[in-house]
């Protein structure tokens, strides 16, 4: 029993870390009021170059590299789309999503099925790991998930605490005013955005490197969305995100352990889907306007425009 | 010194408009090539046997416009749903819930009863099935404003789970001999095909009706009017009093309910029986998002925008197996095709003008 509870513990932290990545990294980026969609797409990118670059170099580390610079390229079209031609931000985001699954189904057909010999091994803080009950479950763990969490408190410090986070949150919620401060709005526009992808094709790194050491299509299965909705559960705020991420990683892992109760396990795997919906309707009946929504999110704004 | 203006256009022909479309898949297909180089293939070859293979020959034809079939009718209620700006990404549930319906529908009537009665019989329960699927996002996005992006595609996975927990477990066939799928359909619900070809004509006369009644409906109707206001400009819609809830409950019940019809074609029409949701559908909700953005968001368009894209599923089919490359290749294409579309889209309402200065 007590072994139980660990390995969720551990399994829900481990299946959380990706949801975590990429949400505080969408978070970053609807906070300057460019929505992008493409976070599934970004994702499966990062998680192939990683997976890659990994098995040519023997570098886990330089497939993660690998993976932020891909996530980088990848976002940039919906940056330049976005933010400079001022493109439909859904349709571009829809876009990106098919263009990243199917950039990463072609660049991984050779992979599939290949295990990694050099995965990104579990790394154990010293004498935290050594406690009884939590030590195995939290401090045992892949360096993704504490470079998860230090990246999302880094971006609520970011956003809540320095001058440079009231500037992105300006331009989410109201690029004229903001641009007649003087600040360039679209460059902060596309940082957030790069950002935000570097972030997404992080959490695709840990699936391939990480979570599993292989590389299979389809293995973000829709996290991606997920993520986007996890973005809006957590009120926009990175720190409410980890809370939010793992939740969600532990509904991931509570398909496994009912499983051996007999339940459809094709209903099992509708529930991470199922709860999406019903959080976000859980969070409207508090919150029917979704007041804390960054105004200007998803809407083009064009310098000099009244 | 070059310096490069940009400025508001505001004479925008529907040739310039249509130029702007061909331009800009012609810079997407250079895209493509680029990327077929580094795959090692050559680009030249690649991008024209896509085109020969889906219309160079008389089974080629056949093959794009019955693939072409879905595509124009999940396009064209697309349209409509785009219009408003309701981002339905959920085509892909709704035409498997339409299949789930329509199967039903046939299996438990399709034995007494003649091909003239089930055959609208089922495209009715396709319908309803699809309509529903899509009026939930619907109800979530105007009563309890959630993003409807999120909403569909949820409930698209959930439609997968739900026909693949449906086709193994009570609706296991039983002479499927343990491979997943239901029995095959009655006779006298099955389609009827065109000699020689698997184009199952029912269902492309819809199409095609559902295409023209649809661009009755967005450009000489009320409601039609009402749901381009709603797209367009919000808050007029609320000034003048339109029923958000009724508009968009209407325009989600017809975009999913066409994607219902879609399935019932699949199934009907193609398969006779129902399987796994990767069977019934291969993409075709998330393909005919592009077709309607390439339509321009006219239905009518939605025909020829949808035979471009069985064309390039035909195609990209084929070079697949001669060339070795990846299924993913089609979402490529696919993917740069829409960015393509997209920034096309900026340089039809702007003009940009590169002058040169001297020094």
């Amino acid at each position: 029993m007590e072994e139980l509870i660990i390995s969720t513990i551990q399994r829900t932290m481990v299946a959380g870390t990706p949801l975590l990545l990429a949400t505080t990294g969408e978070v970053i980026c609807e906070r300057s009021g460019i929505l992008n969609l493409g976070v599934e797409g970004v994702m499966a990118v990062g998680a192939v170059t990683a997976f890659i670059v990994t098995m040519t170099t023997g570098h886990p580390w330089l497939g993660v590299l690998a993976a932020m610079a891909a996530g980088f390229a990848v976002s940039l079209i919906h940056a330049f789309a976005s933010v400079t031609l001022q493109a439909n931000q859904v349709v571009s985001g829809l876009a990106l999503t098919m263009l990243g699954l199917g950039l990463s189904g072609m660049m991984g057909k050779p992979y599939v099925g290949r295990p990694l010999a050099v995965k990104m091994d579990d790394v154990a803080i010293p004498f935290l790991s050594d406690l009884p009950w939590i030590g195995k479950a939290l401090f045992y763990q892949s360096p993704f998930l504490y470079l998860a969490l230090v990246l999302a408190i880094a971006a609520w410090f970011l956003l809540e605490r320095t001058r440079m986070g009231i500037q992105i949150k300006s331009t989410g919620e109201n690029p004229k005013a903001t641009e007649t401060q003087g600040i360039n709005v679209s460059l902060i526009r596309y940082a957030c955005v790069l950002v935000g992808g570097m972030f997404s094709a992080l959490a695709g790194a840990h699936l391939s490197i990480s979570y599993s050491s292989s590389w299979v299509e389809g293995m973000t299965a829709g996290r991606g969305w997920i993520a986007i909705a996890l973005t809006i559960f957590a009120l926009w705020n990175p720190g409410r995100a980890i809370f939010a991420s793992f939740i969600f990683g532990g509904i991931f892992v509570l398909q496994y352990l009912l499983q051996p109760l007999g339940i459809s396990p094709n209903f099992l795997a509708m529930l991470p889907y199922l709860s999406t919906l019903f959080i976000l309707l859980a969070i409207s009946f508090k919150d029917p306007r979704r007041l804390n929504a960054p105004a200007w999110l998803g809407a083009a704004y064009k310098r000099g425009e009244r | 010194m070059i310096r490069i203006t940009t400025s508001d256009r505001y004479n925008i022909t529907p040739l310039r408009s249509f130029m702007t479309n061909v331009v800009a898949l012609g810079a997407g297909v250079l895209a493509i090539s680029l990327i077929f180089l580094a795959a090692g293939v050559n680009p030249l070859y690649a991008v024209s046997q896509i085109f020969l293979e889906s219309f160079g020959s008389v089974y080629g034809i056949k093959e794009t416009i019955t693939k072409a079939i879905p595509l124009i009718l999940i396009g064209a209620g697309l349209t409509l749903a785009f219009r408003a700006k309701f981002w339905n990404i959920g085509a892909e549930g709704q035409l498997l819930m339409g299949a789930i319906f329509a199967t039903w529908t046939a299996q438990h009537l399709g034995n007494a009863l003649p091909s003239v009665v089930i055959v609208p019989l089922i495209f009715t329960a396709g319908f309803i099935g699809g309509a529903l699927w899509g009026i939930i996002p619907a109800i979530l996005k105007i009563k309890y404003a959630i993003n409807e992006v999120i909403t569909t595609l949820m409930l698209n996975y959930i439609c997968a789970e739900f026909l693949t927990m449906l086709i193994v477990g009570p609706w296991k066939g039983k002479t499927r001999f343990g491979f997943p799928g239901t029995d095959a359909l009655p006779d006298s619900a099955i389609l009827g095909v065109l000699p020689g070809s698997r184009i199952h004509y029912a269902t492309l006369i819809l199409a095609i009706i559902c295409s023209v009644g649809l661009c009755v409906l967005i450009y000489k109707t009320r409601f039609g009017y009402e749901a381009r206001v709603v797209g367009e400009n919000p808050d007029a819609g609320k000034y003048a009093g339109i029923d958000f809830l009724k508009t968009s409950l209407i325009l989600m019940a017809i975009s999913g309910g066409l994607a219902g019809f879609a399935g019932v074609g699949e199934v009907a029409g193609i398969h006779h029986y129902l399987g796994y949701p990767a069977s019934v559908s291969s993409g075709y909700g998330f393909t005919a998002i592009i077709v309607a953005w390439l339509a321009k968001l006219n239905p009518l368009f939605a025909i020829v925008s949808g035979l471009f894209f069985a064309g390039i599923i035909v195609g990209g089919d084929a070079i697949q197996i001669s060339l070795g490359l990846p299924a993913a290749t089609v979402q490529i294409v696919n993917g740069l095709l829409l960015i393509f579309l997209i920034m096309g889209d900026y340089f039809l309402h702007n003009k940009v003008q590169i002058r040169w200065f001297r020094a």
